[in-house]
């Protein structure tokens, strides 16, 4: 693998982006972005609309794959294998790389199979093992006190901050190394923002996260390390301490001021 | 880019903010000057004037600090905007401790004019206007160098603090030995001791100000660092 090219020297890099271009069509998206993903940590991307936050955070489980005029070049590096490239099925990377997207997407089934489902296309688990990893990515996800009693009822009976939670308990679930949050809060009220926030905290002892989000304030409380984007560019990267009390590009500076006009 | 925030309201509550900061510095300053200058006169009167401003120089600390504290809760202020803040907070409980020792130069004079002494006229009180000179030059120049966020000029404030500390140890000198010579003064030469005290410490808070400027501007903390190790950290 390529020496890291933004991390302190005590961080490991979970995932390393190198030259990654995207395009959707003729426009290009995302420009010659390099950048290594710490393990174990919190990355937010921040950036203004159309930056392509978004769109890069979706290269790193090939979610474009989904779009035939979107296509992206260049290596996403995890353990030495290049995503872009590499010739293992899509799903079993998505099994790795997990996602949550802004709209709580649960399955039109019970919460305890909403769980269960993604486990059974990857193990074959016996009854009472296939009980305890559910109880289990519940618990993880801060959901099993709310739900333990109707596991049998309907993920869409829950409120919007449980169907999240429900669908990052899907997503980890399965052993996942890292778990893009694409604005997991945006469709949430503050409270259940919170609780999101809580989990984010303790989910990176076990795995790597990148959050997307439009909400400044909220990748200077869970992060680690920001990302700054602008029209497809990686503008600056670093500690989110560092970014947020004394950036190194005026450009960042102007956006998390404020003097963005 | 431009420098101006999306929200005016929050540009206008930080240039306020900023000019009340600028405000108290002035009003400071004359402080300090009057009340050397009464100790020069041997002025009650004058004196009196300072220890009245100095209630105002105390509310106007306390007013500025809740105006912050609202900016800071309403506009959750991030890099440059918050270091800004910060440094404000700073900036005037120095400027209010150089109320106070102006203040206390005051109530040296009116205590000396009430013991009614004679020797007054030997006393040194215009190598004490000198060492306040310096003082109120650094403290007028910080202030110059945070309207206009100029490093350079705060460093320069950093480096003249020596000055006003030899100034300081030449006047402990010079009233050592009138104490010697003469120990009919040596009461009023004690209170010139702490005077003089008082101008070395108004040199310390500008010297403050001049670091919480490089704050500010470059995001670095030199504070209890040398003047070698400031130049090397702004470059």
């Amino acid at each position: 693998m390529d020496a890291k090219v933004n991390l302190p020297v005590a961080e490991k890099a979970k995932l390393s982006v190198r030259n990654l271009d995207f395009y959707y069509g003729g426009f290009h998206a995302l420009k010659n972005i390099t950048l290594d993903i710490p393990e174990h940590r919190v990355t937010a991307f921040i950036g203004p609309s159309g930056c392509g936050k978004s769109t890069l955070l979706r290269t790193f489980n090939r979610m474009y794959e989904l779009y035939p005029e979107q296509r992206a070049t260049g290596e996403i590096l995890i353990d030495g294998t290049n995503l872009l490239t590499t010739r293992e099925d899509v799903s079993l990377i998505r099994a790795r790389i997990g996602m949550v997207f802004q709209k709580p997407t649960p399955f039109p089934m019970s919460i305890y199979d909403n769980i269960a489902f993604g486990v059974k296309l990857f193990e074959t688990l016996p009854r009472i093992e296939m009980d305890e990893r559910v109880e289990w990515a519940l618990k993880k996800a801060a959901l099993w006190g709310e739900v333990k009693d109707k596991l049998n009822q309907s993920g869409a009976g829950l409120s919007g901050g449980q169907q999240q939670r429900l669908c990052i308990a899907r997503g980890i679930a399965i052993k996942p190394e890292v778990l893009l949050l694409d604005e997991p809060c945006s469709a949430l009220d503050p409270i259940s923002t919170g609780k999101i926030e809580e989990l984010i905290h303790e989910l990176k002892t076990d795995y790597t996260v990148v959050i997307v989000t439009h909400n400044m304030q909220q990748a200077a409380r869970c992060s680690d390390y920001t990302a700054y984007m602008y029209l497809g560019d990686l503008i600056e990267f670093g500690p989110t301490t560092d970014v947020f009390m004394r950036p190194k590009k005026k450009d960042t500076e102007d956006y998390i001021t404020g003097r963005f006009g | 880019m431009t420098d101006k925030h999306m929200s005016t309201q929050f540009d206008a509550e930080l240039s306020g903010i900023s000019t009340r900061v600028l405000e108290m510095g002035g009003i400071v300053e004359s402080q300090v000057a009057r009340a050397v200058y009464a100790l020069t006169q041997f002025s009650s009167e004058v004196a009196s004037e300072v220890l009245k401003t100095e209630e105002r120089v105390n509310a106007t600390e306390v007013e500025i600090d809740r105006d912050l504290s609202t900016i800071i809760a309403r506009r959750q202020p991030t890099a440059r905007d918050l270091r800004l803040l910060i440094a404000i907070s700073k900036t005037i409980a120095n400027l209010e401790r150089v109320g106070d020792e102006a203040a206390r130069i005051a109530r040296t004079v009116q205590r000396l004019v009430n013991s009614g002494i004679s020797s007054r006229l030997r006393l040194p009180v215009n190598d004490l206007a000198y060492e306040s000179e310096l003082a109120v030059t650094q403290l007028r120049k910080s202030l110059d160098a945070f309207a206009r966020l100029d490093v350079d000029r705060a460093v320069e404030v950093l480096k003249a603090d020596d000055l006003i500390d030899q100034e300081f140890e030449g006047l402990m000198r010079k009233l050592i030995t009138f104490m010697m010579e003469d120990p009919r003064t040596i009461s009023s030469s004690i209170d010139l001791v702490f005077v003089a005290k008082a101008i070395e410490r108004v040199g310390d808070h500008a010297k403050n100000l001049a670091e919480q400027i490089i704050y500010i501007v470059k995001g670095t903390d030199v504070r209890h660092s040398s003047v070698g190790t400031v130049e090397t950290m702004v470059r």
